[in-house]
This record gives structure tokens, sequence and C-alpha cells, in this order.
């Protein structure tokens, strides 16, 4: 807990009091209820719940077609028609960002997906293992964090095309290394403390040692970094997009979107800044609970 | 930075009464009106060169009430009642900025760890200067004066060690350090926090001294916060003695030992080493082999340049007895456990269970072997897996070597548990749910699930509060005559060693330098080291001329 | 020290090679068919490309030997500074990285020096101030700073500074005005970083012993979280130095498109638009150089600022747990 928040009297019982019930229903309940007392926290929980359901169901939110030209209202500023107003072509902006939530947030759940599977394996490899595959490893990763990440996924994207799967991967092997170092950095820490020592000498096996031991107590920071690059991802996909990498029109992926209504930057402001305000609260709303998490687990 | 007249006045005051004086004082932490309420309604004074120890446990609110007399309470806490005079200056309700005045001229105070108590990134002298110029000294003259101060204060070579940074000192050093830093402001009062429990027992007893001297010299009171009631004892002009926020007892020490009205500190003193009831430890099986044997055990760390930190050490350990390994920090002592363990290997010779080269077994042999000799860790926090039930922690072992079926093995686990004294209730319950106590006893329930004959024990009580020392200890013993086990015990605190070995071996860099019965040691030392330690013991000696 | 600082050359030496290797590998072994990428780019043919231009472009990039040997020429022309010729522009990409590079520098470090200023003193004040509801404020800032696209932040700025107030130019490369808004719009967010790095750092440093310490010897609030605090948690915000310079390099791509600057970015988005395979490894290569000697620099700093890292331990941590910016 940060000076911040003792301050603002949300410091918890610091002394666990033995309780007469299991010890396990007890700590997840005391946890509902302090997150339940965070505003901010159930805010931002419902804004992505709400993002991830216009991604899976557009429908719900936007009963429109999100291709259907209607040029004699074209460039109407917002208004209770059209949330976010009409483009060029007189399509209304705010359907076209749910339904091209879809896009975005598959790029991102790909490319999260690819980092954390790498990055887990990498990671747990390099951190049990030790020695010259820990070595060697780490040696590669250091390379990958030495080539800025997007210029790594312009390579990716210029070897292998265009398109939001090509940019999904780029992004997701640029996140990799962060993965690989949080895991190992927990899995050498584990590694050392008492506890596993005592497993060892009373006679459990190596395989045991790490499925019981040292991936459970392993796998808290990962879960927090996970949620904090979920946003991050957002982002780079939505870049890699507005610079003309991703999917082509008419799909409405957010980063193009935005490309798109810079031309129009003058007379419809809102054609990019609403779509791009839209996205960093998504992107924010992730990092609120991210950090959350993390704060959770620091006084578990 | 010069001083303003508050604080002049406050150095030059012909104030006559006490330099501290708190008159019902309750503490509380958290929201304001909803505090929870640590210090309740406390009242003492410390007269001018007085020395006033305040003794308890964790948790007893020592800490608390010396930081509030210096304004120090951490974030969430305040004053919810009472007040506190310092130098005959009202002190309960100003802010951080007036409070500033005081510190340095009026009170100093000596922190509790030295090892992290100063700035890692600037030099000592430095450190040291930031009070020194607090006095308004001119400029020029500070270096000076800082040697002069950190002289005082027992630092040798005080010029040099002036352009050092702290990690190049030792813990003593760092402790002399900061009680110059403390002396520097010249005040009236020092309050002492802990100051040497994180130290080695002779070099806590040649600070006291020093801290005992200075005291004297200058006429200055100490205000001595310590767990440790022998150090209480041996230095205090007046005791005072605290549990759960409240005074429980106080006095002159010398009839509070004699005639305790309390019965916590009738518990204090029975759990103290060295002042209560002495413990006697198991009695000896008539059968005698020997069960572990060290052969020449040298080790070496580090490859480029080696440092030895065993050398040459021969020992038997018989069945059914304790043998305690007891030395300083450094000794080797923790090394020659792990190594008997097989988690060190020795750089040459050999540790020999029931005839078996631990060292030289492969993983498959020592894993079989170790079913019959187990480790107790030091510290009881980290020895078990915080994400464990009690119940899968005691049944590792069983787990591992594949010992019946999980009802049996629910069965075995609970029988353990009332072995240690736990009840079958705490099955379901986590590590971090456990005071220290209990999450020992549960390290020791674990270590003797396979039913081994020899256990090796790391510092196994240190990193408990007194009361909770007594109880391991005492069980420690019942389970040896009850088991027939054989102990290996380390430990640097010799009162602890007095009451449960068989046997004693001294280490100093890594070699034995005496070894013996226990008795025959306590009753005659023949080492230089041993006396020191001996001596080094708060209240073993005045409770050796009582015994006697 | 020495053996240190050669250790450490060493070791940025064998990184930057790596970083050649890997988007060698990137670029000429995981497409299909570099071959037809780089005709497109050859003049754009119409139907079919002839075997005569294919064997052109074979030989003239080595597609005729093995992987190995390419490998090896490409490596041994790098050395040289040859990158070889730009398919999109028919300059050396040599040539075309340096007339590119000075108003990228520009623009970086102008940049780096709002990141820092920003940065350190949104910290400084987010740990100072006590005033509950600002500090809490202060605190949740950088956050906003990260979450948002740098490139909507651009456009963001243009649309209020260069529209609607008209106090800077929205495009252009001379003059000091045009760096202003470019260096902002990259700034933010690496300083967004910084400061969450640094708070995190004073919040914890002014929780240790040696602060009560510092308190107890009755020092002033201000000196002691300058003197005592700023110093020390500054440290592992020096270690995340390098990350940043190598996040605000690429920033640079978004900011110099948006604003339609010359420099090393906007050239790097035209490369990767026009799949000109030769010039995206130039500017990969020249990206990780940057990065690797900024790195270096830092190393060699540290000790002088840190005494307890003596020359022949490794104590720096470079785990990275907050996200970096770069790709947005």
């Amino acid at each position: 807990m940060t000076l911040a928040d003792a301050e603002l009297g949300l410091l918890p019982s610091s002394s666990p009091t033995p309780s007469d019930r299991d010890g396990t229903t007890g700590r997840a309940r005391q946890t509902l209820r302090l997150l339940a007392r965070r505003p901010g926290f159930i805010l931002a929980v419902v804004y992505v719940v709400l993002v991830l359901l216009s991604a899976v169901a557009p429908r719900i939110f936007a009963s429109g077609d999100p291709t259907q030209t209607v040029p004699k209202d074209k460039f109407l500023s917002p208004s209770l028609d059209h949330l976010f107003g009409t483009d060029e072509l007189g399509r209304d902006l705010f359907t076209r960002m749910v339904h091209g939530s879809s896009l975005s947030i598959e790029a991102t759940l790909i490319s999260v997906g690819v980092a954390v599977v790498a990055g887990l394996t990498i990671g747990v490899l390099s951190g049990y293992a030790g020695g010259w595959a820990d070595s060697l490893l780490m040696r590669f990763v250091d390379v990958l964090l030495a080539i800025p990440s997007l210029l790594l996924a312009l390579a990716i994207v210029t070897a292998l095309g265009f398109g939001t799967v090509n940019v999904a991967i780029a992004v997701g092997v640029g996140l990799t290394p962060g993965f690989a170092r949080i895991t190992r950095a927990e899995v050498l820490r584990v590694k050392t403390l008492p506890y596993v020592e005592a497993a060892r000498s009373s006679g459990a096996g190596r395989g045991r040692i790490l499925v019981r031991h040292v991936l459970p107590n392993s796998w808290g920071p990962v879960v927090v970094l996970a949620v904090l690059d979920f946003g991050t991802a957002i982002l780079a996909v939505s870049s890699l997009s507005f610079l003309g990498f991703g999917a082509p029109p008419p799909q409405s992926e957010w980063g193009s979107l935005i490309s798109a209504g810079r031309t129009y930057l003058v007379t419809s402001p809102w054609l990019t800044l609403l779509p791009g305000l839209a996205v960093g609260a998504v992107v924010y709303a992730l990092n609120h609970i991210g950090k959350t998490f993390e704060e959770i687990q620091r006084w578990h | 930075m010069a001083l303003t007249f508050a604080a002049q006045d406050a150095r030059s005051s012909t104030h006559v009464g006490p330099v501290l004086e708190i008159a019902g004082l309750a503490v509380g932490f958290g929201q304001k009106g909803r505090e929870r309420v640590v210090v309740e309604d406390l009242t003492l004074a410390v007269r001018p060169g007085q020395v006033v120890a305040l003794v308890g446990e964790s948790g007893s609110g020592k800490s608390t009430t010396a930081h509030a007399a210096l304004g120090l309470l951490p974030a969430g806490g305040r004053i919810v009642g009472g007040r506190i005079l310092l130098g005959g200056h009202d002190v309960t309700s100003i802010d951080d900025k007036e409070f500033r005045q005081y510190r340095g001229p009026l009170v100093g105070l000596v922190p509790q760890d030295p090892m992290v108590a100063l700035n890692p990134t600037l030099r000592i002298g430095e450190q040291v200067a930031e009070a020194v110029r607090r006095r308004g000294v001119p400029k020029r003259s500070v270096p000076a004066e800082v040697a002069q101060v950190l002289e005082r204060a027992g630092v040798d070579n005080p010029e040099v060690k002036a352009r050092q940074y702290p990690h190049e000192l030792s813990g003593g050093q760092r402790q002399r350090v900061l009680i110059a830093i403390a002396l520097a402001g010249k005040p009236r009062l020092l309050v002492a926090d802990e100051p040497t429990s994180a130290l080695d027992a002779t070099v806590q007893r040649r600070i006291l001294d020093h801290l005992d001297r200075l005291v004297a010299d200058t006429g200055t009171s100490l205000l001595l916060i310590t767990h440790d009631l022998g150090v209480a004892v041996d230095r205090a002009d007046h005791l005072v003695v605290m549990s759960q926020g409240r005074i429980v007892e106080q006095g002159r020490p010398s009839e509070v030992v004699a005639s305790p009205q309390h019965p916590y500190t009738q518990k204090l003193l029975d759990a103290a080493p060295g002042l209560g009831r002495i413990r006697r430890p198991a009695p000896v099986p008539p059968v005698d082999d020997v069960v572990l044997r060290f052969e020449g055990v040298t080790k070496d760390f580090g490859s480029r340049h080696p440092v030895r930190v065993l050398e040459n050490l021969d020992l038997e350990v018989h069945r059914g007895r304790t043998l305690a390994l007891v030395g300083e920090s450094g000794s080797g002592k923790t090394t020659a456990l792990r190594i008997a363990m097989g988690l060190e290997k020795p750089t040459s010779g050999r540790v020999l269970f029931d005839g078996v080269d631990v060292a030289s077994s492969d993983r498959k042999a020592l894993r079989a072997l170790r079913r019959r000799f187990q480790f107790v860790h030091q510290n009881p926090f980290a020895a078990l897996d915080p994400k464990f039930n009690v119940r899968d922690l005691v049944a590792e072992p069983l787990e591992s070597f594949g010992i019946g079926d999980r009802a049996s093995r629910t069965a075995t686990v609970t029988k353990l548990l009332d072995q240690v004294a736990l009840p079958a209730s705490y099955l379901g319950r986590r590590s971090s749910e456990l005071s220290g106590g209990q999450r020992q006893r549960v390290a020791i329930a674990r270590a003797l699930a396979l039913e081994p004959e020899l256990l090796l024990l790391d510092e196994p009580v240190s990193a408990l509060d007194v009361s909770v020392q007594a109880q391991i200890l005492d069980l420690l013993v019942d389970l040896q005559t009850e088991l027939g086990l054989t102990y290996v015990l380390v430990s640097h605190d010799l009162a602890v060693v007095a009451e449960v070995s068989h046997q004693l071996a001294v280490l100093d860099g890594g070699r034995i330098v005496e070894t013996g019965p226990t008795e025959r040691i306590f009753a005659e030392p023949q080492h230089a080291l041993t006396r020191a330690l001996l001596e080094a013991v708060p209240g073993l000696t005045a409770s050796q001329d009582e015994s006697a | 020290m020495l053996q240190y600082t050669a250790r450490r050359v060493v070791q940025a030496i064998a990184v930057l090679w790596a970083a050649y290797t890997v988007s060698f590998a990137v670029l000429y072994m995981l497409p299909s068919d570099p071959v037809s990428i780089l005709l497109n780019q050859a003049g754009g043919t119409s139907g079919r490309p002839s075997a005569d231009q294919i064997a052109q472009i074979q030989s003239e990039y080595g597609f005729d030997d093995p992987v190995v040997v390419q490998y090896f020429h490409h490596l041994f022309d790098a050395i040289q500074l040859d990158f070889g010729q730009s398919v999109s522009r028919g300059q050396s990409v040599t040539s075309l990285l340096t007339e590119n590079l000075p108003p990228t520098l520009a623009l970086t470090a102008t940049a780096l020096l709002f990141t820092v200023v920003i940065g350190g003193g949104l910290a400084f004040l987010a740990t100072y101030v006590g005033w509950r509801p600002l500090r809490s404020f202060l605190h949740r800032l950088p956050a906003v700073g990260v979450s948002f696209p740098t490139f909507w932040i651009g456009l963001l700025l243009i649309q209020l500074f260069s529209f609607s107030l008209g106090w800077f130019p929205a495009t252009g490369s001379e003059g000091i005005s045009t760096l202003i808004l470019p260096a902002l719009t990259m700034s933010l967010p690496t300083a967004g970083i910084l400061a969450q790095v640094l708070i995190r750092g004073l919040d914890d440093t002014l929780e240790q012993a040696h602060i009560a310490t510092a308190r107890a010897k009755g020092l002033s609030r201000l000196r002691i979280h300058l003197k005592h605090a700023l110093k020390n948690a500054s440290l592992p915000a020096l270690t995340i130095l390098g990350l940043l310079v190598g996040s605000t390099v690429t920033q640079a791509v978004v900011a110099e498109t948006i604003f339609s600057r010359l420099g090393i970015g906007r050239l790097a988005q035209q490369a990767v638009l026009a799949q000109d395979i030769p010039l995206v490894q130039g500017i990969v290569v020249l990206a990780a150089a940057i990065f690797v000697v900024v790195n270096l620099v830092v190393d060699l700093i540290y000790p002088l600022l840190d005494p307890r890292v003596l020359p022949h331990t490794e104590r720096r941590s470079r785990v990275r747990t907050t996200p970096t910016p770069e790709l947005a």
C-alpha cells in the first residue's frame, strides 16, 4: 500500500486474525469487500465489460449498419441521433466504432495470448532450469528488448504483410520479453525461498515442487502484467492500424477510424477525437484494474 | 540550519522538572474518529540523567510510545488522548514544523536497525554533519566536530570513516554512527529503540556499556526500548513493563525482579532465559551410539577469492542428546548444519549419518536417507508455503514419499498436530493466519511426519517473542523425552542453549574453540570467546549468582 | 572499473550484432517470397516478371546463395555501414539515414527534456503535496498520460494549439516553433511512465528507515524530500532511462507522420508501407544502436551515483513491470 492509500483510509487490517471457519473463504470475502469499497474499480470493470460485450455482440449497443452510407447526412456533429456524429460518407461513427471493436479486441486477445504463452514458457524454463539455458534465453530476450517494439512490429509486418492478424502477432512478439522477464524473476525468487528448500528436504521431486510450490506463488505479478499489457496491446494495435498497416477499409478498426478522420480535423474534429477518447478510456480502465490487482497482492 | 528562539530556549532552559512527561497518553491508528487504539492510559516520566527502560513484547506499544515522544508516529497514527511534555513544552498537538525545533537539541533518536537506518548513498561524515549543523556550528568547524562526535561514540579512525559509505561499515560501527548522530545535537533526552537487537551478543554488550558511559558523562536521560528483560534489568534505573498498550508494572528493576506484582511480569520473568526458572534438558538415554559425525569438514565459498567458512570440523552427536552449535554471526554454525542436511556440499571432509556419507550420496540415496533426519528452519514465516493449509503442509513429506492414502495421511497429521499442541481445527487454516509460535509448531510437526531420528534446528526460536520462545523450547524438550529424538541445535543465544542442550560446541571463524558438556562449560569456560559470550548474556550473571 | 567498462562494451556490441541478426532473420527469412516483394518495388512491373528480371533481383540481392552466405555478405557490408539500396527510393540506405537523422535527433532530444521536466516535476509534487485530494489526483494523473494513443494526443494538440489557438504550426520541419508540439506529443506518454516509476520509488523510499532517522535529526521536509528521498529514488528511474529513450525514438514514427516532419520516423512509416526491406532493416539497426549506446552510457554512469554498486557486481535490475508506450 502506498502512503496515499494509507492516508485515504484504505488500510486493511494488517494482522490476520484466525477465524473459526476455513481460511480460504474468509480471505476471498475480505478481498471482495475491499474491492467493493472502491467505486473507481467498479466503474472500470463495468466499462471494460461493456466494451468486451460490444466486441462479442455489437447489435446490443448499435443496431444500425456500419457500412450503410447516407451521403446527405455527412459531417453531422454529435447529437442524440448520432452519438459520435457522422463521417464523410454519412455513416454513423458510433455504430462503426462498436462494430470495429470486435476487430480491435480480437487483435488484442491474440497478441496478449501470444505474449503470455511464449513469455511464460521462456520465463519458467529459464528461471527453473537455470544454467546455460537461462543465459541463452535471457540473452535472446535482451535482444528483443534492444529492438524497440514498434520497430520490431514494423519489421514483422513488412515481412508478413498487412492485416489485423499479422499486426496482432507483431505486437505479441513485442510484449513477450516483458512476460518472460517477470515470470523468470518470480520463479527465481520463489525457488530460493525456505519453504521450497523445506519441500526438497522432505523428499519432494522437482516436478512436484514446480507445480505445487513455484507456479502457484509466481503467477501473481504475471496476472497484473497481463491486464496492464492488454491496454498496451490495444494502443499498439491501433497505432499500427493508424499508420496504415491494419485491416483495409471499410473495416472499422479503431486506429483506422482515427486515421481516416484525420483529414477532416479542422472541420469535423469529433471524427478523430471521440474514438480516441473511447480508446483512452478503455486503456485507462484496464490500467486501473491492473494497479488494483497489484495492490491487493502487495498486502496478501 | 540556525536555531530558533524556542529551540535555544529548549536547550539552555533551566527547566528542572522531568525531561519527558507523559500523562494518560492514548495513541490510535486509522481513520479519524474510528481509530484502533494501540496505546492506552500511559503515564510515565523520565527525570534528568535517569535511564528508563520500556519493556514489552511485540505489539505491546512500546515503540509507538517512543515515537510519539518524538512526534514521529507512522502514517495513520495520531495521539487521541493525554499529553506529552518534552522539557516542559507541551508537544501533544503541535504540527511537524514546530516539532522540528525540538528534534536534535532536545530529543534524539537512536533507531532500531543499523543496517537500514543510514542513507546508503551519502557518506557517513555528511550524515553526521547534518545533525551537527543543527546546533548552529560555523561551517568551517563542522568537520572537526563531526570527527569529535564520532570518536566519542566509539568509532575508531573517525576521519577515515567519515569519508566512507554505510555499506563499508560493520553493524556495530553503524550503530555507533547512529548514536553519534543522536548525540550530535546535544539533546537532553535520548530515545534508543531496540538499539542492539540486530547485533551479536558481544557487540551488543560493548555498545550498551558505551551508551551507559556517554549518558552518565553528559547527564543525558535515556529512554531505552527493549523486548529483552535481561538488558532492561541490567541497565535501567527505572523499569516499565508494557503489555497490549498499557503499563502493567513499573519500579526499580531489582524490586520488580524480586517481587513482581502483575502476572504478566511474572510470565516475562519465567520466560526470560537466564532470569526465570531454570529449564532442564531431557534425561539422557542409556544407549550411547553416535548418530551423526562430522569428520574434518571444511567449506570454502566463492570461486575467485574463496572464503573459508568452516575449517576441519570434527564433531560427534550421540543418540537422544542435544548438541548445540554456538557462535556469533559468520562463525559457520549455520553452514555446518546445512552441510549435515545435505543442502550444501563440503569442500573436503565428510558428514556421516549412521555411517553413511551424506555428501557423496547421489540424489536417490540421499532422498531415502532424508526420511531419517529433518530440518527445522530459522524463519517460521518463510518456511511454510503461504498457499498451503496446515494439513497439506504437514502431510507434504508423506505425499512426497507416497506413504498411505489421503485418509490415513490426514489421520497422521491430526496426531502430529496433537503432539505439538495444536488443535485439529487448525487443519484448514493457511499459514498466513497463524502466529509465529504456531507456525513454528507446524514446521516441527512437518519435520516429525516421517518419524525421523534426528532433527537439525537452525535458530528455532530466535524469530519469536520471549514468552513464545519458552513454549517452543518446552515442546522440544518434551518431544525429545517422548520420542527419543536427537537434536543438533544452532543458536547465537547462549541463554537458550543453556536450557536444552547436553553438549555444546563453540565456533569462531569456522573452527571449534571449545566443546564439551554444557553444564561444565557454563561453570568453567576455558576459551576467551566462551567467556565473552557468557558475560554478554544479559541477566544471566545475576541469576547465576542467585542460584549458586 | 576498467574491467566493468570493458565487459559492458563487449556486451553492447554483442547485443547490437544479435539485433542485426534478428532483424535479418525477420526480414529476409520470414517472408515466403522476398523476391516478389522486392520486385513490386523495383519499378512496378506489369504482368508476370520475366525470368531475366527475377534473375537480376536474385543476383543483386544474393538470393541464389544459401541463406548463411547471404547473411554473412550482408553482415560484412553492414559493418562497413553499407545497407544496400532502398528499393522504393533508389538511394543508398545509408545516405537516406544520414539525411534524416539530424531532425529526428533534435526532436528526440527536446522530447526527452520535456519528459524529464514534466515527469520529474509531477512526481515530486505528487509526493510532496500534503492536501489529500490534490495528492491522490496527482498520483493518478500519470496513468492518464499513458492511456491515450500518442497519435491521438498529437491530433488533439494540433486541434487545440494550431487550429483553435494558432500558437504553433501543425506541420513543418524548420525552426524551433515546429519542434514544440511534436516533442510534447512524444513526451507525454513517456513522462507518464517516468512519473509512475518515480512516484513508486519516492513513496517506497519515504517509508524507509533512514528517512525516519533524517526526520529525527530535525531536518526540514523539503530538504529530506530533495536530498534524501529524490536522490535515492532516482536510481531505479535512471535504470529505465534507456528504455525511455528507446521508446521516445519510436514515438517519433507517429509524431513525424502526424506533423509531417522530416525524419527517420516518417521514413520508417513510408518504408514499411512500401515493404522496402533494406531500408526497414537499416532503420531497425539504427534504432537498436541508439538503444544500446544509451544503455551503455547509463550502465557506466550508474556506479558513480550508487556507491553500493561495486565494479564486479551487477545489481541493476532491469525487470520491467510497467508497460512502455513505445507501441502507442
